[in-house]
């Protein structure tokens, strides 16, 4: 009874949103208040009736409901209960659930937050995030409904895909999600202000905060994604340039353009018409990398059963959203378009050639993502394009990012001097230049990693020589405000993500090796001696735990314990053994046995060193925490009236 | 020309010399890295003979697996319907390899033997990679209308 609650929930919450996406743009179109505000009770209510189906299918996992298909195919009476609630997004119908849940909390915001905007334009936003949310509720009623019986029952039901119980897979998809769903916020004020036909820099500076944190939390999932698959897919890689994780990076990178842009839009006035177009890209990419990780399109490890149903009306769905808002751009924009004049030398080129980099980043992985979709339907065959296809674009292009980055915040709004970039470019070449030579007496002629140093060392030095800058020059209290620590914060950690791809890449030691227990294996400067293996079990899982041993001239380093395990379905897991570092992580994780029946004998290991890996993922975790700081702002909480905006010339860009 | 125009101009022949370039470095950059997915009967067909490196899939033969005594080398065969091709390997496989699973390996030819440089499984075991199962139902598509024409003809 109670699963059929949920889905009547959802329903329910499916026919608000569809009042929620028409009726406060009619009544905007028409100027009719009453019907504006029924914005937010529709907002409020869609939100309490997803927010039930989502209790409900929790408390169904919870409850061991086996009568409902999607809790049997993915939990297991032995599953314990934290991965039995992240078991709820596990599959397909759960995590269309928890994406439109996530949706409805950010609406809800949007309709306390939002208050200070004109009414209309309030009604319009909040309208496009009702048809959003009726799109997706009308996916999960008719083709996803999570809430499906089957019968008979299955007596103690499948199990959780083994990949998906860790603790890294806890956090991975909702705050992925929120930043998916954040970029709607800057999706729904766009296609606001290109149907009422006039864009406010106030109302910037209102939708700037949702986009950073929107931004802040999708670095977030990609850092936790990234490190996720390190700690347990076992092959000790952190980015594969798969389908799935180009999904989340192709809006990461527009979004991180689309935050520059809005920054010079609302400060200045310019780029309106780019920063608009820069909305639409990020969250059509948002939710074409939804449907592309869920549909089955794409061959990959987070590709669950398709279904043809649900393949045609998601191309249906992203044709009318990708298709209609670019209609709207083409026809709208004109109007919306405007705004100040910039020299050739000035902050907004400098933030431009960013912006156009960034772009043509996510375009290149736009392509090489789908090109196997493409081949398949011209008929040329099964082609893969292959991860160095994506390194050398990426790496071509980030190049001139990572060289201009320390440059922006030095020039002025409008137009700047050039003449005030050499100092800067003198001290931080030099600083990279020195680095870059200490790091060839450390490891010798390793061109990867010394232009890594000489990269990280220049963008840091750069953004520091700012933080000194600012320091001397500005009064007291008005040094960092929050905007410019933020942007500060997310430079710096380019550079300390730089320092760490580039380090790891060059300097890690990998190696699979063959061990009898006893037998030692030094790799670089540790010694890794292999004790056999014993039996080890969990509540849902017997498995094999490996002792190694890992020393560094005679004294202990670490003791290692890589398992294999096997959970009730048969499925096999193998589970890293990390001992984590700054400078550098020991990493073992356990192949096969050599000879299938005698697990006493010879095992196959993979024993990798892996030199500054930690440091991509704090660089990511600078680059989000630079998005919350950025985000609190406090110029985008006062409420300015239309002429005092712009008016602020001198501040920075985040 | 007045400068407004020139500077116009020269913005505009900078745009399109950029656009080009970042087009042929895309389609340089695919070239090179594209790998194209055969079926055993296909490779021994002669339809990849003109790539050096391509992907390989099909099922594990069943008892096929052999391993080195001293080393991580292994061999098995990958068969599809009609063919099948003897494969190397030097390293750790997948946790989901085995008998009779689907596998793609990707490596290129050495004789008449694939010698792979990865080998992929599939992620779980009611799952086949959509493509492979294209390609070799095409395989083998192909392969019974050729049998039929070659009856036809009377051989």
């Amino acid at each position: 009874m109670i699963p059929e609650l949920g889905q009547l929930a959802l329903i329910l919450a499916m026919l608000l949103a569809l009042v929620q996406g028409v009726v406060p743009v009619v009544g905007a179109w028409r100027g009719n208040s009453a019907l504006m505000s029924l914005a937010r009770p529709m907002a409020a209510g869609q939100f309490v009736f997803v927010a039930l189906a989502m209790g409900i299918l929790v408390h169904a996992f919870l409850t061991f409901d086996f009568s409902v298909g999607y809790v049997a195919a993915n939990s297991n009476l032995a599953l314990p209960w934290y991965y039995r609630i992240t078991a709820v997004w596990g599959a397909h119908e759960g995590s269309m659930l928890l994406w439109v849940f996530i949706l409805n909390a950010w609406t809800l915001a949007l309709t306390i937050f939002s208050r200070q905007l004109p009414e209309a334009f309030a009604a319009r936003v909040l309208g496009v995030m009702g048809f959003i949310g009726l799109g997706f509720l009308a996916f999960i009623v008719f083709t996803s409904n999570p809430f499906l019986r089957e019968l008979p029952m299955q007596p103690d039901g499948a199990d959780l895909n083994p990949v998906l119980q860790d603790p890294g897979m806890t956090f991975h998809p909702p705050v992925l999600y929120m930043g998916y769903v954040g970029f709607s916020v800057a999706f729904a004020f766009s296609i606001a202000a290109l149907l009422g036909g006039e864009l406010e820099q106030a109302w910037v500076r209102w939708a700037r905060p949702w986009t950073n944190v929107a931004w802040a939390f999708l670095s977030a999932g990609i850092v936790a994604g990234s490190w996720w698959a390190y700690a347990e897919l076992g092959w000790g890689g952190w980015w594969f340039w798969d389908p799935v994780e180009n999904a989340s990076f192709m809006p990461w990178l527009v979004g991180a353009a689309l935050v520059h842009a809005q920054a010079i839009t609302e400060k200045r006035g310019s780029l309106r018409s780019w920063t608009i177009l820069l909305s639409l890209f990020a969250f059509s990419l948002s939710l074409l990398g939804t449907f592309l990780v869920r549909s089955g399109v794409l061959t990959s490890v987070h590709s669950f059963a398709s279904d043809p149903r649900r393949g045609l009306y998601i191309l249906g769905f992203l044709v009318v959203v990708i298709g209609g808002s670019l209609l709207l751009y083409a026809v709208r924009a004109p109007k919306v378009a405007g705004g100040r004049a910039f020299a050739v030398v000035s902050r907004e080129t400098a933030v431009l050639i960013g912006n156009l980099l960034l772009t043509t980043a996510a375009a290149m992985v736009l392509l090489g993502t789908l090109f196997p979709l493409l081949g398949d339907a011209l008929n040329l065959g099964k082609v893969s394009v292959g991860p160095p296809y994506f390194g050398f674009l990426f790496n071509l292009l980030m190049l001139p990012v990572v060289l201009l980055l320390p440059f922006g915040p030095y020039l002025r709004w409008g137009k700047g001097d050039i003449g005030v970039l050499k100092p800067v470019a003198l001290r931080a070449g030099l600083a990279a230049i020195v680095c870059a030579v200490i790091a060839f007496l450390f490891v010798d002629a390793k061109l990867k990693a010394i232009a890594g140093v000489a990269g990280a060392v220049w963008a840091c030095v750069g953004t520091l020589l700012y933080v000194i800058k600012r320091w001397r020059e500005m009064p007291r209290g008005r040094r960092f405000p929050a905007e410019m620590a933020g942007m500060l914060l997310a430079h710096f950690g380019v550079g300390i993500f730089v320092a760490g791809v580039m380090l790891s890449e060059s300097l890690s030691i990998e190696r699979d090796v063959r061990m009898e227990p006893g037998k030692i294996v030094q790799l670089g400067s540790y010694d890794f001696r292999f004790d056999g293996v014993r039996e080890t079990s969990g509540p849902n899982w017997r498995g094999d735990e490996g002792v190694v041993t890992v020393m560094k001239d005679g004294a202990l380093v670490a003791n290692l314990h890589p398992q294999k395990r096997t959970y009730t379905r048969g499925q096999v897991q193998t589970e890293s053994a990390i001992d984590a570092g700054i400078f550098r992580d020991i990493y073992v994780a356990l192949g096969e046995p050599m000879d299938a029946g005698n697990r006493e004998g010879a095992w196959a290991l993979r024993l990798y060193q892996k030199p500054f890996i930690r440091w991509i993922w704090l660089g990511g975790l600078f680059m989000m925490l630079g998005g919350f700081v950025a985000a609190g702002e406090r110029r985008f909480r006062t409420q300015k009236t239309r002429s005092e905006a712009g008016a602020t010339v001198a501040e920075p860009a985040a | 020309m007045n400068p407004t125009r020139k500077r116009r101009l020269t913005i505009v022949l900078l745009v399109v010399v950029a656009a080009v370039a970042a087009v042929g470095l895309a389609v340089f950059a695919l070239q090179q890295n594209m790998n194209y997915l055969f079926t055993p009967s296909q490779v021994q067909g002669g339809q990849a003979t003109q790539y050096k490196s391509f992907r390989l899939g099909g099922m594990v033969k069943s008892g096929s697996i052999q391993r080195a005594s001293d080393s991580l080398k292994v061999s098995f065969i990958v068969v599809d319907a009609d063919g099948a091709m003897p494969v190397e390997y030097n390293g750790i496989l997948p946790d989901l390899f085995r008998d009779n699973q689907s596998v793609i390996a990707t490596g290129s030819m050495d004789g008449a033997r694939f010698v792979a440089s990865e080998v992929l499984a599939k992620h779980d075991e009611t799952y086949m990679p959509k493509e492979l199962k294209d390609a070799m139902a095409k395989a083998h598509k192909n392969k019974a209308i050729d049998e039929k024409a070659d009856m036809e003809a009377g051989k």
